[in-house]
């Protein structure tokens, strides 16, 4: 193994080592929430006529609260790590090191896969007894989570790297993570909005990812899966460039 | 692969500003291979931010830095492998034990289990066995010192800076850490040192660049450096609350508890001067010292 491969896994290693050491806090937790969320609307909405024929209301909450769960702990994954470096510093013992930006890029995101994994696994495996799911198409389903919990890891970064205090990061989740993650259609189907919110959710790209990711499950959705992984598809790959140019130029990290 | 022939470092018309400040105002020299090198200079005269542009912290608005002819933006993997620096911040990650982060950083520079032995050996010199499996937040701040320099050498740098590693550190660390760089260098490491403690400074280095606002004062080798201050220092404690005459008061440098510090130019004011102009002025001596300036005083006619 080469050099430059022994730093990326090493990177890799401790940055699942680092969200490993507080497992309650960064899977337990997000996992616990989630359930209590499927608990409370299950319970609230049980009457509700569901988006899907013969799919019953809490079966179609599942599949959108592991998702929404999935992307708000792979941005936390990447976000925190680097704001946490920041402010005490140790993000030197990275900056001196012969690491570069793909390195940088590729440890942290896959880092935050693993994280997303647990939680999604975590989650599915709790709401068996709630809803036991059948998996309808596993590759889409796979391709869904990796994309999805890409774009959320790259935006993590992203806003670890442009961030100075904890403060950023919480405007980051506040006004643009839990917003989008809400509005794109977890908790209901699209088509039962007012024509214009309809329009308005199909520009949202965590509506694809959702809705993709439902497509798994029961081979049904609001888009066809195809639009679902070329919006998700795009968005990872603009997040992407954006966040490795910053790497590479040093953008708001070298002084 | 590093050409046997090039510099430790070689520092090239760099400079950087930040916003109207000119931080570092073209600097350059270079550090042959295996000597201890001092980097000295008072707050805010470029030091740390050089070392940042070393190190790959900063980016230098011009001029170019090589570690044993690696360009440090350029060819930087193979420059930081070459290099380990100690920051002067006491900086460290809280979610790690201490042998767990010295094999992460070891891990980053592509080294693995075959320096697990050299780990050991530092936590052993460094006194820091017995913490080994301890939490880096439960460390004192000596300890979290400590760790710093095993993680600069953990991967076995020909070239090493220390920047300001022992800013309030006692005096136990502090001889475990000279006398360990000591045998570092005696074994061919490179070895670039800055701080306060300008004894430290003429102790250990062999070669000393002093930088005042952004430029290089003065640099030479220790020993040139010394030899460079045309005065010598004459102590004097006279007998009797005795007065000293109104001719020597001009060459006062310091006074205290009764006993005064003349600062006499070599050449020009002779000893035997200063004794005669006693005599005549009828005051006697109770007791006498000379003294040879240190760095201390080289520093401050430098940077005043």
């Amino acid at each position: 193994m080469s050099p430059d491969q022994i730093g990326f896994l090493t990177l890799l290693k401790k940055e699942v080592m680092r969200f490993w050491s507080v497992l309650a806090q960064t899977v337990t937790a997000p996992v616990i929430t989630a359930l209590l969320y499927l608990l409370v609307f299950a319970q609230a909405l049980s009457g509700r006529a569901s988006a899907y024929e013969g799919v019953s209301y809490t079966e179609f909450l599942v599949p959108g609260l592991i998702m929404m769960t999935v992307m708000q702990n792979a941005f936390a994954n990447t976000s925190s790590s680097l704001i946490q470096s920041k402010i005490m510093g140790n993000l030197v013992f990275l900056q001196m090191a012969p690491l570069g930006p793909w390195e940088w890029f590729g440890a942290y995101v896959l880092a935050a896969l693993v994280r997303s994994l647990l939680v999604a696994v975590t989650m599915f495996v709790a709401t068996l007894f709630f809803v036991p799911l059948a998996i309808h198409a596993p590759l889409a389903l796979l391709a869904m989570f990796v994309l999805s919990a890409g774009c959320l890891a790259v935006i993590g970064l992203i806003a670890g790297i442009v961030s100075q205090k904890f403060d950023h990061i919480a405007a980051f989740t506040n006004f643009f993570i839990n917003p989008l993650a809400f509005l794109s259609g977890v908790f209901y189907s699209v088509h039962a909005l007012p024509k214009f919110w309809y329009m308005v959710s199909h520009l949202n790209p965590f509506f694809y990812m959702i809705d993709g990711f439902r497509y798994g499950f029961f081979g049904r959705g609001d888009v066809s899966i195809w639009l679902s992984l070329a919006w998700t598809g795009g968005f990872f790959v603009t997040a992407s460039a954006v966040c490795l140019w910053m790497l590479i130029t040093g953008y708001k990290m070298k002084r | 692969m590093t050409n046997p022939l090039s510099n430790a470092i070689d520092v090239v018309g760099v400079r950087k500003s930040y916003g109207s400040l000119q931080a570092l105002k073209g600097i350059d020299f270079s550090i042959p291979r295996g000597e201890f090198f001092g980097l000295l200079g008072p707050n805010g005269a470029g030091k740390s931010t050089l070392i940042s542009i070393i190190a790959g912290l900063v980016q230098a608005d011009a001029g170019r830095i090589a570690v044993l002819g690696h360009d440090t933006v350029g060819d930087f993997r193979a420059a930081r492998r070459l290099l380990g620096v100690v920051p002067q911040e006491l900086v460290f990650d809280p979610f790690f034990k201490v042998r767990e982060m010295l094999r992460i950083q070891a891990g980053y520079y592509g080294s693995g289990r075959e320096v697990w032995p050299w780990i050991d050996e530092m936590l052993e010199r460094l006194d820091l066995s017995d913490k080994a499996d301890v939490s880096m937040r439960a460390l004192s701040g000596g300890m979290k010192r400590r760790v710093l320099i095993a993680q600069a050498l953990v991967h076995k740098p020909p070239v090493v800076i220390l920047d300001e590693p022992t800013a309030g550190v006692d005096v136990e660390l502090r001889r475990t850490l000279w006398q360990f760089m000591a045998e570092l260098h005696a074994q061919g490491q490179t070895v670039v040192l800055t701080t306060h403690y300008l004894e430290e400074a003429q102790e250990m280095c062999s070669r000393i660049a002093i930088l005042d606002h952004g430029e290089v004062k003065a640099l030479e080798s220790t020993r040139q450096l010394l030899k460079r201050h045309p005065f010598r220092f004459l102590r004097l404690k006279l007998a009797n609350g005795g007065r000293l005459p109104d001719a020597l008061q001009m060459l006062v440098a310091s006074e205290s508890e009764g006993t005064i510090e003349l600062k006499l130019e070599t050449g020009k004011h002779p000893i035997a001067g200063v004794f005669d102009a006693l005599r005549d002025a009828g005051v006697a001596i109770e007791d006498v010292q000379t003294r040879d300036p240190d760095l201390e005083d080289i520093f401050v006619e430098l940077t005043r």
